[in-house]
């Protein structure tokens, strides 16, 4: 068994297939567990019981609603532009899978001489990986919008253009101080050689200081999570950003004329992207796998790392469907103006704040 | 051979998106076929180990196509195509003629040695990211401060176009 573990991650080619194929899997699993829990806790904020019956306490309902998703009639309106209509469900999978590719889940494994990363790739651009791939995420948005033919998807794929574009400049200038902090870490006090990678910078947030405040990333950054965290909930268009889909004004927005298994791609993209903007959030700033052990046995305490991961994961997630349930929609004017008047000043503002008081700290105050 | 396979299938993506983005009738499959083109392009860094070029490349041109879309359904009009009729009746044979020059240029090029690909696989390569970062904060900062400057006064000298547009209108406060 480990034997040919071994040979398999050994193989540059093999591991790269049996990786991806992991993640793809995690992230299925994830997906149907995550609706689950959305609906179950919206549910119980709302004072209602949610999805029961299938499965212990539901459970399977998700999986219920995928089957018949994936048997449901597909109608194709006649005045569809048809390639772009059928490439735009599968254009929003591709950028949401690739994004989880880069984020490590768990502590390296050791099996016999071959170290294992959890992670699908650990690029050396990974901060930036993640930020193209979000922009590209845009397009199916925008293509399904266009391509449906229809007026009410149009009007969501111009909206979603418009607010996606705006968060994502809010979203990078957040993880700019990140870097800038790595740099300080990897130098220990003075400007060194900052890191994108996301796996270095999973690493540089061990230890602790006084003993008991672990090392994480948001205790010097919390303005950058804060700022962080606003702008992933307006990037996966969720409540209360969810104009993009808002079925009071524009029915379903951009997956209107969607149905079965198309819809359900949309509908997948969507929560695999919330799963990856709150790990995201959690390798960035809060630390990612790290946790403690409690000196369990090794058979055991390999999984640790990748528990202490979900957890915190599902905190973040916990509160996007917390917002969910508790904030009504913003009106269009002032999702803007929250995006460039509030968010995109305020980054910058702490950014150029952060900047001189790290450039104090490492070089001394210009007049002495 | 992976790289090859690699180039292969990127390379006729890209041609395929550039002649797409000449092509088509219609704006947005323009707007795609260069998003396409830019995209395979971006592969291409990431195989010759440029990895920082390429997710730049994916940011800012991916990104600026998208605005581009944007114009095109905004300005347009959704389901508008293009108009055929050729105003400068030039232009055709002198497309032509540059493509035969341009394929005479390929075939010369082709005939000269290339070094292609990382120059020593063995040489430990210390992240794309740090390298650039040196040669660009260090030895070319101040090219690179004009640069930005340059892009801040285009932005400027856009936004002064968009308002000032006569004199006489220049009385009326834009920012009102």
């Amino acid at each position: 068994m480990t034997a040919v573990l071994e040979a398999i991650f050994g193989n540059a080619f093999w591991s790269a297939v049996v990786k991806t194929v992991v993640v793809f899997a995690i992230l299925m699993v994830n997906t149907l567990f995550l609706v689950w829990f959305e609906r179950r806790v919206v549910a119980f904020m709302q004072n209602r019981i949610g999805p029961n019956r299938a499965g212990p306490m539901g459970l399977l309902q998700t999986l219920a609603d995928g089957i018949k998703l994936f048997f449901k009639e597909q109608i194709t309106p006649r005045k569809v532009e048809l390639g772009m209509y059928l490439a735009a469900p599968v254009a929003a999978m591709i950028p949401a899978f690739l994004i989880f590719m880069v984020i490590p889940f768990g502590e390296p494994i050791t099996i016999g001489n071959t170290v294992v990363t959890l992670q699908g790739a650990d690029l050396n651009v990974g901060l930036l990986f993640i930020l193209a791939m979000s922009s590209l995420a845009v397009y199916s948005i925008v293509l399904a919008g266009w391509a449906s033919g229809s007026k009410y998807p149009l009007l969501g794929g111009v909206r979603a253009t418009a607010q996606m574009i705006s968060y994502e400049a809010a979203m990078g200038l957040a993880l700019v101080p990140v870097v800038l902090f790595a740099s300080i870490q990897i130098a220990d006090g003075s400007v060194g050689v900052g890191t994108m990678s996301l796996s270095r910078l999973v690493e540089l947030q061990q230890g602790s200081f006084r003993g008991f405040i672990p090392g994480w990333f948001v205790f010097w950054l919390l303005p950058s999570f804060i700022i962080f965290m606003i702008a992933a909930v307006a990037e996966t268009n969720r409540a209360p950003f969810d104009l993009v889909e808002a079925e009071s004004e524009i029915v379903g927005g951009y997956h209107t004329e969607y149905s079965g298994i198309r819809f359900a791609f949309f509908f997948l993209a969507e929560y695999i992207n919330m799963f990856n903007v709150s790990a995201i959030a959690v390798t960035v700033f809060l630390g990612g796998w790290l946790g403690p052990d409690f000196g369990l046995p090794s058979g055991i305490a390999w999984a640790m790392p990748i528990m202490w991961f979900l957890l915190k994961t599902y905190a973040l997630l916990f509160i996007f469907v917390w917002l969910r349930a508790t904030l009504p929609r913003m009106r269009y004017d002032q999702l803007m103006t929250l995006g460039w008047k509030r968010l995109i000043p305020a980054g910058l503002a702490w950014l150029i704040l952060f900047t001189l008081v790290q450039a104090f700290r490492s070089f001394g105050a210009p007049w002495s | 051979m992976v790289e090859t396979v690699v180039f292969v299938i990127f390379g006729l993506a890209a041609l395929f998106g550039a002649i797409t983005m000449v092509w088509a009738r219609n704006p947005v499959y323009s707007a795609m076929g260069l998003m396409m083109t830019m995209f395979s392009i971006a592969v291409f860094y990431v195989s010759n180990s440029a990895h920082f070029i390429a997710v730049v490349q994916v940011i800012v041109y991916a990104g600026a196509v998208m605005t581009l879309f944007l114009f095109v359904i905004m300005l347009i009009g959704v389901d508008k195509e293009e108009d055929r009729t050729e105003n400068l009746p030039i232009q055709r044979p002198l497309a032509l003629v540059l493509i035969l020059s341009f394929g005479a240029a390929v075939v010369v090029a082709g005939r000269l040695a290339w070094t292609t690909g990382i120059r020593n696989p063995l040489d430990p390569v210390n992240g794309t990211v740090e390298a650039i970062g040196d040669e660009l904060f260090k030895r070319w900062v101040l090219p690179f401060e004009i640069t930005g400057l340059l892009l801040i006064v285009a932005a400027a000298g856009a936004i002064a176009l968009a308002f000032f547009k006569d004199d006489d209108d220049a009385e009326v406060d834009p920012w009102r």
